[in-house]
């Protein structure tokens, strides 16, 4: 079942426009990881949703409900989903008044408050401190006591919004943690913030990539990964290859393109126009040192190593072969290779690793 | 003793508030019950009215917070002579019968600070910023609850405005003089008896009140540091 259902919405500030043309729907039980650059409108698309602010345009429901025509029911929608931010914040009164927060806003009885609070804080090992001042403990501490505010209100849908860019890896690995089995046991509905794409790949069903305030792909991340639908998507998930090309001819169901400098490589997508660019992942590269006797790669040259990046564990290699293709190989295969500046290898590549994308005008 | 009259009237002046000299002491409580009384009912209008300002939109916000930043200026002595005209036999409220008394002294004191206790109020409410506000709604606050919230996360930097709002009436000069006349006994206060007395050369009764004063002053400012401190 839907849960959020988004249509054209649109969000300017003034003059400023944040969010244009964004669809999006979440289905139920499911982890959705928004990833994106700083600043393309990812919080603000999380504050919409959550009925936090209103969308300057477009249509929004929640829960089946339609938010825009009705904004008297916007509290209680509110009130079944819960927001966690990126910056702890905290009020400046104890842990436990910090926690009981949500529930009294919803005049929960007192006994009830008291069980609750005091089982979130004993779930994120802060029982401790309940009685301090929520603004002097640490900020890993502080995002602890947001989080049991949060999740104190037992939401349906939660929204985590960068909850872990300010903070270490053991307290990151403690909120992933906790939000999966929230996923898991509680049926809990996700929506991820990050621009960490390893972390939407981590704790997501599926990815939207949010590019200049609007979505411009969703799906798996797998997909999302080794698919990109534009130049600006690929260079976002940190694809090292975009090559301009031109289709020439399809041969045994591949597409075979030439590159500028006059090399054929097939590829397994179907041409998306006689202009493309090839959208070719690093570690999908593999260098050898003589010519692979066994190589089931359609793709098989020669080329020259021309420079050597070391990026730990792996290693940036960038080989000329008419165009440069840099390869990411792992330190341990680079050191077995022996490979040096000048040397000449040998390069497989499988044509279902070439992408091909429609060449953009604008670059 | 026949050395310098400044170290003379502050040896005298020191003796003066030791052995707790009844004019020393009758203007000093009257001081303090005036610009206490002032503070009070300007906070009752202030505050609230502060809140206003911050929690509705309406046409002309910024031009009303700006004028009011204007007015933490605003000179004593123009409060205090349309205080005085207002209050005066000819004035609209003559008939109150408060001009020359320690009551119209306390409706002076109260215009002149209320202007800084709406404008630091506002700002006050306005440091609570955007991200926890966010999180109140978020929480589910309905309107009323945001509001209570807001201020009591707000509560110490009002308490600090309150503070720097008696700091101002208690320390000014100019409506007090002009409302009240510096009559003995009546509607004297530290700042215009020290005034009175330091042109009279009765220095020692003014460095005397002068100390109480500034030991007044730092009261509020120990306060205020602490009030900061939460």
């Amino acid at each position: 079942m839907t849960i959020i259902e988004a249509h054209n919405i649109r969000k300017s500030y003034g003059s400023l426009e944040v969010l244009h043309d964004v669809d999006l729907s979440v289905r139920e039980g499911e982890v959705f990881a928004l990833i994106g650059p700083s600043g393309s409108g990812k919080s603000t698309l999380l504050r919409i949703l959550d009925l936090i602010e209103p969308p300057s345009a477009g249509e929004l429901s929640v829960f089946g409900i339609a938010t825009v025509e009705d904004r008297g029911r916007w509290l209680d929608l509110r009130r079944r989903m819960g927001m966690l931010f990126q910056r702890p914040i905290v009020f400046n009164a104890s842990v436990y008044d910090n926690v009981a927060m949500g529930l009294r806003y919803r005049s929960a009885p007192g006994d009830e408050i008291d069980r609750k609070v005091k089982g979130a804080l004993e779930a994120v090992g802060l029982s401790r401190y309940v009685g301090s001042r929520a603004t002097d403990l640490s900020g890993g501490e502080q995002q602890r006591v947001a989080l049991s505010r949060v999740l104190v209100t037992e939401p349906e849908i939660l929204f985590l919004d960068e909850p872990t860019a300010n903070l270490d890896p053991g307290s990151t690995a403690t909120i992933e943690a906790i939000v999966t089995s929230l996923n898991r046991e509680a049926g809990m509905t996700v929506l991820i913030s990050t621009h960490d794409l390893m972390q939407g790949q981590r704790l997501a069903h599926r990815v939207g990539v949010m590019i200049e305030g609007t979505i411009a792909q969703t799906g798996p991340s797998r997909e999302i990964f080794h698919e990109p639908k534009d130049r600006r998507i690929a260079r976002f998930v940190g694809i090292q290859n975009i090559i301009p090309g031109r289709v020439v001819s399809l041969r045994e169901g591949l597409t075979v393109v030439v590159e500028a400098g006059g090399k054929q490589i097939l590829s397994a997508t179907p041409p998306p126009g006689e202009e493309v660019e090839m959208v070719v992942r690093g570690e999908d590269i593999s260098l050898h040192r003589r010519e692979p006797g066994f190589e089931e790669a359609e793709n098989l040259f020669p080329a020259t190593v021309t420079a050597i990046e070391p990026t730990a564990p792996f290693v940036n290699v960038t080989v000329h072969c008419g165009c440069d293709l840099v390869a990411l190989v792992t330190a341990r295969r680079a050191e077995t290779l022996g490979l040096h500046d000048g040397m000449l290898v040998w390069v497989s590549l499988q044509a279902k690793a070439v992408h091909l994308i429609p060449r953009s005008g604008a670059g | 003793m026949n050395g310098n009259p400044i170290v003379e009237g502050f040896i005298e002046a020191i003796n003066l508030i030791v052995t707790l000299n009844p004019q020393v002491v009758e203007i000093t409580i009257r001081s303090l019950y005036i610009s206490l009384t002032a503070t009070f009912f300007a906070s009752l209008i202030a505050l609230p009215l502060g809140a206003l300002i911050y929690f509705y939109e309406f046409r002309g916000k910024h031009a009303v917070i700006s004028t009011l930043q204007t007015l933490y200026a605003l000179p004593t002595v123009i409060v205090g002579l349309i205080v005085f005209l207002f209050l005066s036999n000819i004035g609209p409220l003559g008939f109150l019968r408060l001009l020359y008394t320690p009551g119209g002294m306390v409706v002076a004191q109260t215009i002149l600070i209320i202007p800084l206790l709406m404008g630091l109020t506002v700002s006050a409410l306005s440091g609570i910023d955007r991200d926890k506000r966010y999180t109140i709604t978020a929480l589910g606050a309905n309107r009323l609850q945001t509001v209570v919230t807001i201020i009591a996360e707000a509560r110490f930097a009002v308490m600090a405005g309150v503070l720097l709002g008696f700091g101002r009436a208690i320390a000014e000069v100019g409506t007090v003089m002009i409302v009240g006349g510096n009559i003995r006994g009546a509607t004297r206060v530290l700042t215009t008896a020290i005034a009175l007395n330091t042109s009279m050369a009765n220095y020692s009764l003014s460095i005397a009140l002068g100390i109480i004063l500034l030991g007044v002053a730092l009261g509020v400012n120990i306060a205020l540091s602490l009030v900061q401190r939460r």
